[in-house]
Formats: C-alpha cells, sequence, structure tokens
C-alpha cells in the first residue's frame, strides 16, 4: 500500500506546479489546498483526497441498493441514501412495462440493485438495463458505513470473492453501504454478514485479506 | 510596548495564567456515533460537542434555497452547564449564537453545489465557563470537517478580554465579571485558514489601537486551536 496521510481543510498538499488538482483538492494560485478531510493519495501527477467519513457522495457508474419509495407516472422514485431521490425510469427496465400497471414490476418497498445512469441538476437517473441489477426477491440486506464499502470489496475484489468462496453465498455490495446477501441456507446468509461485519470493523488494518482467511479457518472449526 | 510587557508581567489573572495563556485544550472527533460527523471542543471547563447532519433534503420545501446549499446551526446550553439552571430551549441569547456561528463558518463551507439541502449543525454546551460560542465554533468546524463537508479551511475561535486596561486571551466567568477599573471587555473573534476574520463581537468599550492589539492576540492564541484541532482529526483518521 502506497504511503498514507491524512489531511484536513486547508492544509497543503502540493506546492510548486507538479501535481494537477483532483478530487477534494482545489488550487489557490501555485499550491494545491486540500478542501476535505481523508486520505491523500498521489497518483501519476494528479493528488486527490479520499473521504474517510461522512455521507455517501453518488457517482455516475455506481452500483447501489435501495429501496423502492414512490411510484410515479413514468418510473419508479428509489431510495438510495442520499439527499436527493433516484429516479429510475421505465425506459430503463429491460422488458415489456405496460404503464398502467407499474406495480407489477416494483412495487412500494422493493429492493432493487440499480447503477448509477447519471447525475443531474434535477437528480439522479438509475438503470436496470444490466446484468444482475433489479429487483431483489430473496435473500437478505444489511448495511454498512458506505467508507468502507472499497475494503469490503478489496483490491480488484479479493475480499469479497473470499467471502462468496468460504459462504456460498451471492453477495452484491452497493456502493452506498447496503450489501445484499443471498445463499441457499439462512445458517450461510448470516455466516456470511457476521464476516462483512467483522471486515468493516477491522477495516484499518493491512493485510486485512489474509487475516479474514485466518478468521475463516477459525471459525469453521 | 516594552512598558506594556512590564505591566503584562505584574498583572494576576484569577487563575494564575499568563495573559495570552489559554486553557487546557481537549479536542475529540467522532463522539456521536450517530451523526454523519461529530466533534468536542473544550477550552477547560467550557466543553461544548458539535453534531453534523447531511447534506439532506431541506424540509419544509419553502425554506430549501435552490441556487447553494443551506447552513443551519443550532446552539444550545444544557440546562445543568451553569451552577443556576438555565430554563431549556431556546432563548434570545441561544437564537444569536446560532446565527453568528452560522456566519462564523459560512465562509470556509463550500455547499454551493448542495442545491436545495442543508447541513445541520448542532452545538451543545455541556459545561460552561465563558467563551461557549468560541468553543462551539471550533467543535463545529471540526465536525464539518469529519462529515466530509468540503471546507477552504477549518476556522479557530477565540475570546480575548480587556480587564480594565489588560487584554488577556480566554475569558473565564471570573474575569467576563471584572469590576475593577473600566470594567470588563469581551471579544470573541474566529478566523478562516487564511488569516482573515469572519467573525467579531464587541461588548464593551475598547480604543482602536487596544483592538488591533486584541486581533494579533486571538492571530497568535488561533495557532494553538489550529493544532489541537488538526490532531484530533488525523487521530481519528488513523483509526478508521
Amino acid at each position: 500500500m502506497t504511503d498514507r496521510k491524512i489531511v484536513v481543510p486547508g492544509e497543503t498538499v502540493s506546492k510548486g506546479g507538479d501535481f494537477l488538482p483532483g478530487e477534494g483538492t482545489e488550487k489557490r494560485g501555485e499550491e494545491i489546498f486540500a478542501i476535505r478531510f481523508g486520505l491523500l493519495e498521489e497518483s501519476n501527477n494528479l493528488v486527490k483526497v479520499i473521504p474517510l467519513s461522512g455521507v455517501y457522495q453518488p457517482r455516475r457508474g455506481n452500483v447501489v441498493i435501495g429501496k423502492v419509495e414512490n411510484i410515479t407516472f413514468n418510473g419508479w422514485v428509489i431510495d438510495i441514501n442520499t439527499a436527493e431521490g433516484a429516479f429510475l425510469s421505465l425506459m430503463e427496465v429491460p422488458r415489456y412495462v405496460n404503464k398502467d400497471d407499474l406495480e407489477e414490476v416494483m412495487m412500494i418497498g422493493d429492493m432493487v440493485v440499480a447503477k448509477i445512469n447519471s447525475i443531474n441538476k434535477r437528480g439522479i437517473d438509475l438503470t436496470i438495463k444490466l446484468k444482475g441489477l433489479g429487483r431483489l426477491d430473496r435473500g437478505i440486506i444489511i448495511s454498512i458505513n458506505p467508507n468502507k464499502v472499497p475494503r469490503v470489496i478489496g483490491k480488484e475484489g479479493s475480499m469479497i470473492s473470499l467471502i462468496k468462496d468460504e459462504t456460498k453465498c451471492r453477495i452484491t455490495v452497493g456502493q452506498n453501504g447496503l450489501i445484499w446477501i443471498d445463499g441457499d441456507k439462512v445458517e450461510d446468509e448470516l455466516f456470511a454478514k457476521k464476516a462483512i461485519l467483522h471486515v468493516a470493523e477491522k477495516s484499518l488494518m493491512s493485510g486485512l485479506t489474509e487475516e479474514m482467511k485466518e478468521w475463516f479457518g477459525g471459525e469453521k472449526k | 510596548m516594552t512598558k506594556e510587557t512590564h505591566s503584562s508581567k505584574e498583572f494576576k489573572r484569577p487563575d494564575g495564567r499568563k495573559v495570552n495563556e489559554l486553557r487546557k485544550i481537549t479536542a475529540k472527533v467522532g463522539i456521536v456515533p450517530n451523526a454523519d460527523g461529530s466533534a468536542m471542543f473544550a477550552f477547560g471547563d467550557t466543553v461544548a460537542i458539535a453534531a453534523v447532519y447531511g447534506p439532506k433534503k431541506m424540509h419544509p420545501q419553502h425554506s430549501q434555497d435552490p441556487e447553494r446549499g443551506t447552513l443551519r446551526c443550532t446552539y444550545n446550553m444544557m440546562s445543568f452547564s451553569v451552577t443556576e439552571r438555565i430554563r431549556p430551549g431556546p432563548s434570545r441569547r441561544s437564537t444569536e449564537i446560532s446565527k453568528i456561528t452560522e456566519w462564523a463558518l459560512k465562509p470556509v463551507v463550500m455547499i454551493d453545489e448542495f442545491q436545495g439541502n442543508v447541513v445541520d449543525v448542532h452545538i451543545n454546551i455541556l459545561q460552561a465557563n465563558a467563551s461557549t460560542r468560541c468553543a462551539g465554533i471550533n467543535a463545529a468546524a471540526m465536525a464539518l470537517a469529519h462529515a466530509g463537508i468540503p471546507m477552504k479551511s477549518l476556522v479557530q475561535s477565540v475570546s480575548i478580554g480587556k480587564l480594565d486596561k489588560q487584554l488577556v486571551t480566554d475569558l473565564i466567568k471570573k474575569e467576563e465579571d471584572w469590576e475593577e477599573g473600566e470594567g470588563p471587555t469581551d471579544i470573541p473573534i474566529t478566523f478562516t485558514g487564511d488569516g482573515k476574520i469572519s467573525h467579531i463581537q464587541l461588548d464593551g468599550k475598547i480604543t482602536k489601537a487596544q483592538l488591533k492589539e486584541a486581533v494579533e492576540l486571538a492571530r497568535e492564541a488561533s495557532k494553538q486551536i489550529h493544532e489541537a484541532q488538526k490532531k484530533a482529526l488525523k487521530e481519528v483518521g488513523e483509526k478508521q
């Protein structure tokens, strides 16, 4: 892992013109300042701040899990733990939808996996037109701190595939901190939940994937 | 100037501090698990906690600002924070301080892109021995940073007092009620990261020259506060 440095708003992160200001930073004159609290990351010629805490900031392309909040004449309003409600248009559903009967596809209170299609002034638009997206009709959903999602997924998905293999569950991690677990037995699902919560709790450790391998060894006995 | 330092050596404060000495600063971040960001800041026995929620949708809808995000601060003193129980609930004083805190923080928070949304800052005073608004503003700045709100910088707030003719840093209650000579003057000042003043209040009488001196005194003290704030935030960052 690269050198980790924590910065606070207003701190100088780079002097002179060696770097370009990335997310969470701002250029004032020759210097680059942090404007958010988080980890500083320098890559190539870009500096950015990775947030450590706070609410989920939606981004284009994120896969999220949400709850159907309302049904309008041309789609569904979905709560994905953001200030702005997200909208799933019926155009973004990969099947024929009867306009008079949207409830047939999704009812209020249903959980859905969706991808953020675009973010604009009017709000967030979702799509379920890709594989692995759509309504969830089985399994359990747990919630973790959205800032810990990268650790649960691990480097190139190493952590999540370890958990999937060990627990024999299908798992979808939403970037907004909601995680869907679906196994053949309830015991498997609860075991996966325990493992994920363990990862979230130990998220500060380095070499966490190795630690989890040991943890699974201990738990299986 | 030499005369000034001479007199300041003789000046005795009720708690034995030097004229430019702050009380012991305690700063902690992440003390309210439910909040999106939270912090505690204390000058000696003046303790303030701040919890930040949001950005979230502003309700009621008519108070939404479609052009930029809104910052909403609420200052409150716990009824047990002073020896004489204070009546709970909003008062003239707490409404004023809420507004003052909002203005002190506004120049640094960058919430223009959160149109129609609000960032809520709740400040509670657990224990009061003067300088509560300063402790509240310092705590709020840390809590906002912890909540991941984009900010130009942190802010530091400190109170400067004039007791008779002597300037002192970080007032306590006994000094606020100073009775000798010209009596007390209380000047809370808040600085942004680039050294500008985002809030200054003055309660009493002071000459122009001495006010300038007071600002410089506060600027010195604000550096210590900034260090404490940074340290607290970095500590919490390492734990996550």
